[in-house]
């Protein structure tokens, strides 16, 4: 996928301006948070059972080596492959050898954000392969030729008009306008995707060393269709994303479900344990797992660890207040929102993805939400940490903080400079309360006035009231 | 953010502990008469109001633009000037919530670490401070007025400042609470964001106003001076006449001075007023 993200504020900007887009954002904000916080208070123990699922999952990121064998075993023990990936590279022609070793000529594939990221659907175009995305959500948004902008939501940045749209155009069928048809066209278009194709390719929500299975959730059968139909079904999934036991998944189902769409449960719970065996009714002839790192080992014992912990609810966008105003394409790559500016820059670099992590107001609400209690606010002040070391934030910025920081160790200096300062705004802006203009911080009064300030500082007027009562004659 | 683990309030209120005002950089610069209010109730609960000497900063945006250096400098040399107090209060939920980071920012072990844990626990935000641990009860007062209340984040998730304002609001005779629709949503502020990301800021800010608007009240308060200037500097190039003012000064009934960003002698508008602009 192009990374955009570099054009992050003229981003911002476009979006801001497009009304379908704000229409669109709109039931995002009306939706998620609402039925996340009614299915959160149905549950008492919900705050018992994300400690025990982050004290889960720093568990299976610090024994990760030992998830990861076991995983393998089991799989292979059950009939199955597991292939590793260091990169997107690796991962890309790994999948595309195993379609060839079929003779595939067209997939199907369940929502995967792993293959985006590893931006596969590209990859196997170049190579003669087509693949079908099947969650209607993914259709549509590949008939349009366009890209998630939400992690479980991928079309939330589009309104039922761009549907009938796309679907009249592409699928030459009189134009409809209710929802209900169109998703019975998808699936009649569908149908004869998923009985022709070859391979299946879906994602893991989660993996189980356990028992050597898979899971994803979906809300629409999809991933079901995509991976009991064909010949071979491949799972691309990374490595982070370990369930050690069959117990802590119900655990970790539990709170994605209702962190994400305020579900109890989601619809369609899909164990994969393996190929067809001897008497199974129907499954895959061959069964591969692509277990993607790009990036990730290396996170494991740095600063970034606690990420390793994201389980992809979407909750921290859902309730970004950044992200709910400008969407997810604004953010240039894969993985939008809190989640996306601690990743991101992770994985294309920080070079570019510079301005996703100072992109927060820090007001803490994705960490307040996060099911598995990652400082999400923390790892993006590790960023800018990084950025102000490597000095490749912005400079005047820099030197404005790094002067200003300097005066607040100089105090006397700097109630000089401040008192100056105060006078100044003071005498502009008492008769109105406030100032239209100033000579530097543009971006504050391009939209705002500054309140002036009252008089002299408060210290200034504390000195001369003790000076006074001192100085009376008691 | 997750709420601050330094925070334990004793059981019994303490009798005439020792409070330094932690005056924060915008009150002391912007709008003294926060200073002052904090002093006023502070006094009327019982402390011994001190206010040491040459007060700066608590060092966050030094520490949210990724300066960890001079973060670690300013806040060693609060450590010592607040060292010796029974309790540090602050009329911010934002510096305070700085205050309970300053341990993330040296070695565990360390006496560095140690001195800023030791300040962390007696580190409140005033109106958390007041209700919490002094368990105060306002003096009768009386303000024939509806207000709404916004939850300034840093307060909201860094150290569960909700109740604690709107319980004291609710001593006073008179004043009505019309809660605003999302008043725990950001204002859009966030330190230099709002100068880094005016477009996204300014839609931000432009929400909140118009639910500050919508919920009819005649004041729009809050515990966070940054928060408070953002908004009430939106609401006056609006030409609203929706007054904004900190928390502290309606409850230490301190209003002489001229609302934020309003010129002296500005009238409280009248309950309900509906101005119907567009955001």
């Amino acid at each position: 996928m192009q990374i955009n993200s570099p054009q992050f504020k003229d981003n911002a900007r476009i979006a801001l301006a497009d009304a379908n887009l704000q229409k669109a954002l709109g039931n995002l904000k009306a939706g998620f948070p609402g039925k996340r916080a009614a299915a959160v208070s149905r549950l008492p123990e919900f705050e018992q059972l994300r400690d025990q699922a982050q004290d889960i999952k720093n568990h299976a990121i610090e024994n990760l080596d030992f998830y990861l064998e076991t995983f393998e075993s089991k799989v292979q023990e059950n009939g199955g492959h597991v292939h590793w990936a260091s990169s997107n590279d690796d991962a890309c022609q790994t999948i595309l050898d195993i379609c060839r070793s079929v003779g595939a000529r067209t997939v199907t594939k369940g929502k995967s954000m792993v293959t985006e990221e590893i931006g596969l659907n590209e990859f196997l175009q170049q190579h003669s392969i087509e693949p079908i995305e099947t969650d209607l959500g993914e259709y549509i948004l590949q008939l349009r030729n366009d890209h998630p902008s939400h992690i479980i939501a991928p079309a939330i940045h589009l309104n039922l008009p761009d549907v009938s749209e796309v679907f009249a155009e592409k699928h030459g069928t009189p134009r409809k306008d209710d929802p209900e048809a169109l998703m019975q066209e998808a699936r009649d278009v569908l149908r004869d995707h998923f009985v022709a194709a070859d391979v299946g390719i879906t994602g893991a929500n989660f993996y189980v060393p356990e028992t050597g299975s898979t899971i994803i959730v979906t809300n629409e059968g999809n991933g079901d269709l995509t991976q009991t139909l064909p010949k071979v079904h491949i799972v691309v999934t990374s490595i982070e994303k370990c369930a050690p036991t069959l117990e802590d998944l119900s655990l970790f189902l539990r709170l994605l479900a209702r962190s994400a769409t305020g579900q109890e449960c989601t619809v369609y719970n899909t164990l994969s344990s393996g190929p067809r065996q001897p008497g199974d009714q129907d499954g895959p002839e061959q069964f591969h797992v692509v277990l993607v790192d790009n990036g990730r080992s290396d996170m494991v014992g740095d600063d970034l660890q606690d990420m390793l912990r994201c389980i992809r609810c979407s909750a921290c966008m859902n309730h970004c207040p950044v992200y709910s105003q400008i969407g997810g394409h604004a953010y240039g790559w894969v993985y939008p929102g809190p989640m996306g500016s601690v990743l991101t820059p992770k994985m294309i670099g920080i070079h570019d993805a510079g301005h996703l992590p100072n992109a927060s107001t820090f007001c803490g609400k994705c960490e307040s939400v996060c099911p598995v209690r990652i400082p999400l606010p923390k790892l993006m002040r590790h960023w800018r940490e990084t950025q102000h070391q490597q000095q490749t934030s912005p400079a005047t910025g820099r030197i404005a903080i790094a002067g200003w920081a300097w005066l607040a160790r100089h105090p006397r200096l700097y109630h000089w400079g401040s008192s100056i300062a105060v006078k100044a705004m003071h005498l502009l802006g008492h008769k109105k309360g406030r100032l239209s203009s100033l000579p530097i911080g543009r971006g504050w009064t391009l939209w705002r006035d500054l309140p002036a300030p009252q008089s002299a500082s408060f210290q200034q007027q504390w000195a001369n009231k003790k000076h006074k009562s001192k100085g009376t004659p008691s | 953010m997750s709420v601050s683990p330094y925070l334990q309030a004793p059981e019994h209120p303490p009798k005439q502990p020792r409070v330094a005002l932690f005056i924060t950089c915008l009150v002391d610069a912007m709008r003294p008469s926060v200073a002052f209010a904090t002093i006023k109730l502070l006094e009327a609960a019982g402390c011994q109001v001190s206010v040491p000497e040459l007060q700066t900063c608590c060092g966050q945006p030094a520490y949210n633009s990724g300066a960890k250096l001079d973060t670690q400098k300013i806040a060693r040399q609060n450590l010592k000037k607040f060292a010796d107090y029974d309790f540090v209060v602050g009329p911010s939920g934002s510096c305070i919530g700085m205050l309970h980071q300053y341990p993330d920012l040296f070695a565990p072990g360390s006496t560095d670490h140690q001195q800023a844990e030791n300040l962390a626990r007696k580190a409140w935000e005033a109106t958390s401070f007041l209700t919490d641990v002094m368990q105060f009860q306002m003096p009768t007062t009386q303000q024939s007025i509806k207000v709404t209340y916004h939850d300034s984040c840093a307060g909201l998730r860094e150290l569960g400042v909700q109740q604690q304002p709107r319980q004291l609001l609710a001593q006073v005779a008179g004043l009505e609470i019309n809660e605003m629709a999302e008043a725990d949503t950001c204002c859009g502020f966030g330190g230099t964001f709002c100068i880094k990301f005016p477009d996204i800021s300014n839609r931000m800010v432009s929400n909140k106003a118009e639910n500050a608007e919508q919920s009819g009240a005649q004041m729009l308060l809050g515990g966070d001076l940054g928060c408070l200037m953002n908004m009430a500097g939106k609401l006056k190039r609006q030409e609203s006449t929706l007054q904004t003012r900190h928390v502290l000064e309606l409850l230490a009934d301190m209003l002489e001075e001229p609302a934020i960003g309003e010129a002296p002698g500005t009238p409280l508008r009248a309950p309900d007023t509906q101005l119907g602009y567009e955001v």
